[in-house]
């Protein structure tokens, strides 16, 4: 339940009278609705990730590199992270 | 844009298993909090994989399992005896009370439906103004803003048919709880990256300080999880006791203070419940005073004798990493995923549900 997901946002609409933020939200192939009452600053474009419908947090790219680099700093990530062969299909998310 | 594609790459896996097996020269106990964390950690074979010196043990951070059974049987109550229209999320709607789930509930003729978010439990409200909504709301830090923010929609509506069940509760105080159960032997933790997203860091550095302890945020997928292991398993080796965040792409230090806002408008602090550990001081959330005409335990006061747990379930001890589900002697015979006794076989975040669906008895790390 505490599963979250991350999902890129496709377009921006105002709900509820005009008062709440919310966006449609692309998931691999599905998109869902969710409020972006927690993420203000979120834009279309933008990757949230989105956990019971409500987005709570933009996912960074830079940082999420971070993890990819933090093998080749310890010096045991040869090319891998580079290689194409990383650019899997995005099924699962 | 790659980087989310990334995350499931084999070829780093097993970089960072290889790292692993390099830098552990002792036996080391690790506890990740989080469910969802224990069901990638199963799920994908990674307990297999680790170096047999590092033992994962699952924590208690399942919301479905530890909210208490009479909170079941008030919602079951709820949905047959009141008439309300009771909603949850699919695994809380599985999990056994005493008599029933809400499940069976809903099978019986009862209104009892399955949502995927609460704002959902909200529009229903909306569109039957003469009937009772009531939102059975389970969950972490992570979960709250929006259990929360449909109690600040129903006020902004103006609804006067709308309440939560709230069954909240809180990472901090249940780490300090299994810090402090004698049995337990926990030597450090992977702290649950999504709670940290609502909640930041600031938590956790007393705890860290307090006892001496490592521990790492950190996400949900493999190779997340590995390397928070590897951060982990550097500090255990090196003698050193930190706060380290695996999960910046998502955890920013501070947390997300709109969400914490929202947090604070409805919910307070209380002393809660936890099924199978006890009552944990000020580790939960309850709707404000001010607010209980949202709160569904103070709108119907209800009374529900409590009733005892199913004596041979040891789901306590699962969820405070002191037996694991296969050490149980239900597992796999009594219980199961379609005859569960506990709730730790119901939700998808259930140390027994995962061991069950993906493990068996092989894995004794
Ligand atoms: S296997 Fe079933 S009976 Fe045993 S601890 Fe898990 S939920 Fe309880």
């Amino acid at each position: 339940m505490c599963l979250a997901i991350p999902g890129k946002i496709k377009s921006i609409e105002y709900q509820y009278d005009g008062l709440v933020r919310m966006a449609k939200i692309i998931f691999g192939g599905i998109t869902k609705e969710a409020s972006l009452e927690m993420v203000p600053q979120a834009k279309e474009g933008d990757y949230v990730l989105v956990h019971v419908g409500v987005a709570i947090s933009i996912v960074d790219e830079e940082e999420a590199q971070k993890t990819f680099q933090y093998l080749a700093e310890i010096g045991e990530l040869d090319d891998l992270v580079a290689s194409s062969q990383l650019d899997m299909p995005n099924s699962n998310l | 844009m790659k980087f989310l594609t990334e995350f499931r790459a084999p070829e780093v896996v097993e970089q960072y298993v290889n790292e692993l097996h390099k830098i552990v020269t002792k036996p080391w106990t690790i506890m990740e909090v989080c469910g969802g964390q224990t069901h990638s950690l199963v799920k994908n074979g990674i307990l297999h994989i680790l170096p047999k010196e590092i033992r994962m043990v699952h924590g208690p951070g399942c919301p479905v399992c530890v909210t208490p059974l009479n909170l079941i049987d008030k919602a079951v109550y709820l949905a047959e005896e009141k008439g309300v229209i009771l909603c949850s999320y699919g695994d809380m709607i599985r999990v056994p009370g005493s008599k029933r789930s809400l499940l069976e509930s809903k099978a019986n003729g009862a209104d009892v439906r399955i949502l995927y978010s609460p704002l959902e439990a909200v529009k229903i409200a909306q569109e039957n103004p003469d009937r009772q909504v009531v939102f059975f709301a389970v969950g972490f830090e992570t979960t709250a803003p929006a259990n929360a923010l449909s109690v600040v929609h129903a006020k902004r509506l103006g609804l006067k048919n709308y309440s939560i069940l709230a069954s909240h509760v809180l990472v901090p105080p249940a780490m300090e709880a299994v810090i402090n159960d004698e049995e337990a032997e926990i030597q450090a933790f992977l702290a649950a990256g999504h709670v940290c997203t609502i909640m930041g860091l600031g938590q956790y550095e007393p705890i860290v300080q307090k006892y001496n302890i490592p521990m790492v945020v950190t996400g949900f997928e493999p190779v997340d999880l590995l390397q928070g292991i590897l951060m982990t398993v550097k500090q255990l080796e090196r003698g050193e006791a930190n706060l380290e965040n695996q999960y910046s792409r998502v955890v920013k230090p501070e947390g997300n203070p709109e969400a914490r806002k929202v947090i604070d408008q409805v919910f307070e602090v209380t002393d809660r419940e936890w099924r199978g550990i006890g009552t944990i001081p000020m580790s939960g959330w309850e709707v404000k005073a001010e607010l209980s005409e949202f709160d569904a335990n103070k709108k119907f006061a209800v009374n529900i004798p409590k009733a005892p747990e199913c004596a041979d379930c040891i789901a306590g001890l699962v969820l405070k990493g002191i037996k694991k589900p296969y050490e149980c002697s239900q597992f796999g015979k009594g219980c199961t995923p379609m005859t569960p006794l506990g709730a730790p076989m119901v939700s998808t975040e259930g140390a027994c549900a995962a061991y069950y669906h993906f493990a068996g008895e092989e894995i004794s790390a």
